[in-house]
């Protein structure tokens, strides 16, 4: 199409002046949804450093005339925050090594071998893939109380919640994308099924495992619901749970909620500036079901 | 299998394998296979089994048949009021989350200054407690003395408009979307990074043959980036609509379920069954009731989907 020298200079001109205002436009936008991200964790930080005195004023100040380190002394010596830290690495931590390490072996057995019974297995992980967990919680909750008795103790924190379908469903969507040849070919040089479990087949599966671990870990140092219900003092609360007791106790005590809160959020907020780009691949993939 | 090996020369190692994996699929599979079974499959029957009982734990329990189920439906105001709300917060929470999730992650999918912080920023709440979000939420929408209701004070000081602050979290009508902002603040980071996947998954080549077409960018959205992305939405709804229906950890720190119960959510009522009213039966049935939810909810949406998800390859994959 012939388009005049002129006209077209023209054309040029107001696209590039749109373009302008429409990225200043998205800035303006970005930064306003960032103010609502960042608001709430502004807001917490500045009450927690705050006299009871200037909580409840109005107009409410942001930056607090005399900070109030004692805030945190006086949080940490309510609760014992440093024994929930405890709990919750220790929960997060041995949840996530037994889920991955169970997932990884039963997604190569479902992947990679032949046995009787291999579908209809798969199947029923499958099947259970859609049931809540609010329908198993209390059967486990039973099992845990009655049954077990591991009321109020680590393993009954540690074990129902570590073996879920999703997890062998995904490590084996991504162990099944794998070339068949590689374990052939090791087979021919006499390694065993195990030795290409752990040497040919979790090496490559590096992403997937990483991402698997971190949808594991966060969901278990976040997990509210079911320490809730299982845990009855403060010796084996998880950070969360003990958090939330703390809110029962003193309710309208702000500047030490929010101190609470902010000792809670400190170490996963720092890891995660650290490390920001794992955590969303890993969500983003684990959270794709491993596509 | 087992048939490849020859009666008269021992068949060479790598093929006497294959006869092996029998047991050694079931040894692979054991550890997992038997968290599974302990933790999830019997649990699944035992609360199946659980529903016809009416059990407090401390007495036998009694067999009751569908009793259960008929209360629930015919004479418990509370399960109505419950899955009232869920709806709610399934209606609501669901389009506003994939409308903020796809607007920033349409934002972000551009070359502008600083993407690393903005995503930074966004994901943020993903990764925090949900406990602390909904404490420092609870501050926020505090009657006298939150954030909010200072802002909302000021602008009547300034404009003389009389606004007034609502009660939020003791007002039944306030509460609900109080809930909603907790959630959408929570997770919109965790829709955006998932957009954000599915966007640059998008093909280059259809926006520059569209650009030599002369289309506007609104044309763009909509016929090039709305149906490629249309699998990724598909999937983000039916994530997002599961978790609304279970929605518990919100209603519970921020609110109790009230005020009036107006932020009683299904799996509220399943807690409040068997942890407060120590009815582990009546429990189970309204657990069950909300997995027949979620599974109709999904079904439905799964044979809708023809209608408007867009899928490059003939099998829907």
């Amino acid at each position: 199409m012939a388009v005049e020298p002129l006209a077209g200079e023209q054309m040029r001109l107001t696209r590039r002046v749109r373009r302008r205002i429409g990225s200043i436009a998205l800035q303006v936008g970005l930064l306003a949804g960032s103010f609502f991200m960042v608001m709430p964790f502004l807001w917490m930080l500045s009450t927690s450093l705050k006299l009871p005195k200037e909580i409840f004023k109005y107009p409410p100040i942001w930056i607090p005339t005399e900070i109030a380190w004692s805030n945190y002394k006086d949080t940490l010596t309510a609760l014992p925050f440093d024994r929930f830290y405890l709990n919750s690495a220790i929960v997060s931590v041995s949840s996530t090594l037994i889920q991955v390490l169970a997932a990884a072996l039963a997604a190569f057995a479902f992947a990679r071998l032949r046995f009787k019974g291999r579908n209809p297995l798969f199947l029923l992980y499958l099947a259970t893939l859609m049931i809540p967990f609010q329908v198993t919680m209390i059967p486990n909750f039973i099992l845990i109380s009655r049954v077990l008795d591991w009321y109020n103790t680590y393993q009954a924190l540690i074990f129902p919640t570590s073996f879920s379908a999703f997890s062998v469903f995904l490590l084996r969507q991504f162990f099944v994308g794998l070339p068949m040849e590689l374990d052939e070919a090791a087979r021919m040089d006499g390694a065993s099924t195990l030795r290409i479990w752990w040497q040919i087949i979790l090496p490559l599966s590096g992403p997937a495992l990483a991402a698997l671990s971190i949808f594991s870990f966060l969901g278990s140092w976040n997990s509210f619901l079911w320490p809730l219900v299982v845990t009855t003092s403060n010796e084996m609360r998880t950070i969360p749970v003990g958090l939330s007791a703390f809110q029962g106790e003193h309710n309208t005590a702000w500047n030490l909620l929010m101190a609470g809160s902010v000792i809670a959020l400190v170490p996963v907020l720092a890891v995660y500036m650290v490390g920001q780009n794992w955590f969303q691949r890993g969500i983003t993939l684990s959270g794709m079901g491993g596509r | 299998m087992a048939s490849d090996a020859s009666p008269s020369r021992p068949p060479p190692r790598w093929r006497r394998w294959r006869a092996d994996q029998q047991s050694e699929g079931y040894l692979f599979l054991l550890p997992s296979l038997a968290g599974f079974i302990l933790f999830v499959l019997i649990p699944v029957v035992a609360a199946l089994v659980l529903s016809l009982y009416e059990w407090s734990l401390l007495s036998p329990g009694e067999y009751v048949g569908l009793t259960n189920y008929l209360n629930l439906f015919r004479r418990d105001p509370t399960f109505f009021k419950a899955l009232g709300n869920t709806l709610y917060f399934t209606v609501t929470i669901v389009p506003l989350q994939l409308a903020a999730g796809l607007a920033v992650a349409l934002a972000l999918n551009q070359a502008i200054k600083g993407l690393a912080v903005y995503r930074l920023i966004y994901f943020m709440p993903v990764v925090t407690t949900i406990v602390a979000g909904a404490l420092v939420f609870q501050w926020i929408f505090n009657k006298d003395f939150g954030i909010l209701s200072a802002v909302i004070w000021r602008i009547n000081e300034l404009t003389g408009i009389p606004v007034q602050p609502p009660d939020w979290l003791t007002d039944p009508a306030w509460a609900r979307p109080a809930v909603v902002m907790l959630t959408l603040w929570k997770n919109v980071g965790f829709t955006m990074v998932i957009y954000l996947a599915g966007l640059q998954a998008i093909p280059v080549e259809l926006y520059d043959a569209a650009e030599v077409d002369g289309a506007t960018s609104w044309r763009r959205l909509l016929y090039i980036t709305l149906p490629m992305i249309s699998p990724t939405t598909f999937f983000l709804m039916v994530i997002q609509m599961i978790g609304a229906f279970q929605l518990f950890d919100e209603a519970f720190v921020m609110t109790r379920g009230g005020p009036a119960q107006a932020t009683t959510t299904i799996v509220y009522y399943v807690y409040v069954n068997a942890f407060e009213y120590r009815r582990f039966g009546m429990a189970s049935t309204v657990a069950w009731v909300l997995f027949a939810f979620i599974f109709a909810f999904t079904f439905l949406q799964n044979r809708m989907q023809h209608r408007w998800v867009h899928y490059e390859t003939e099998d829907g994959r």
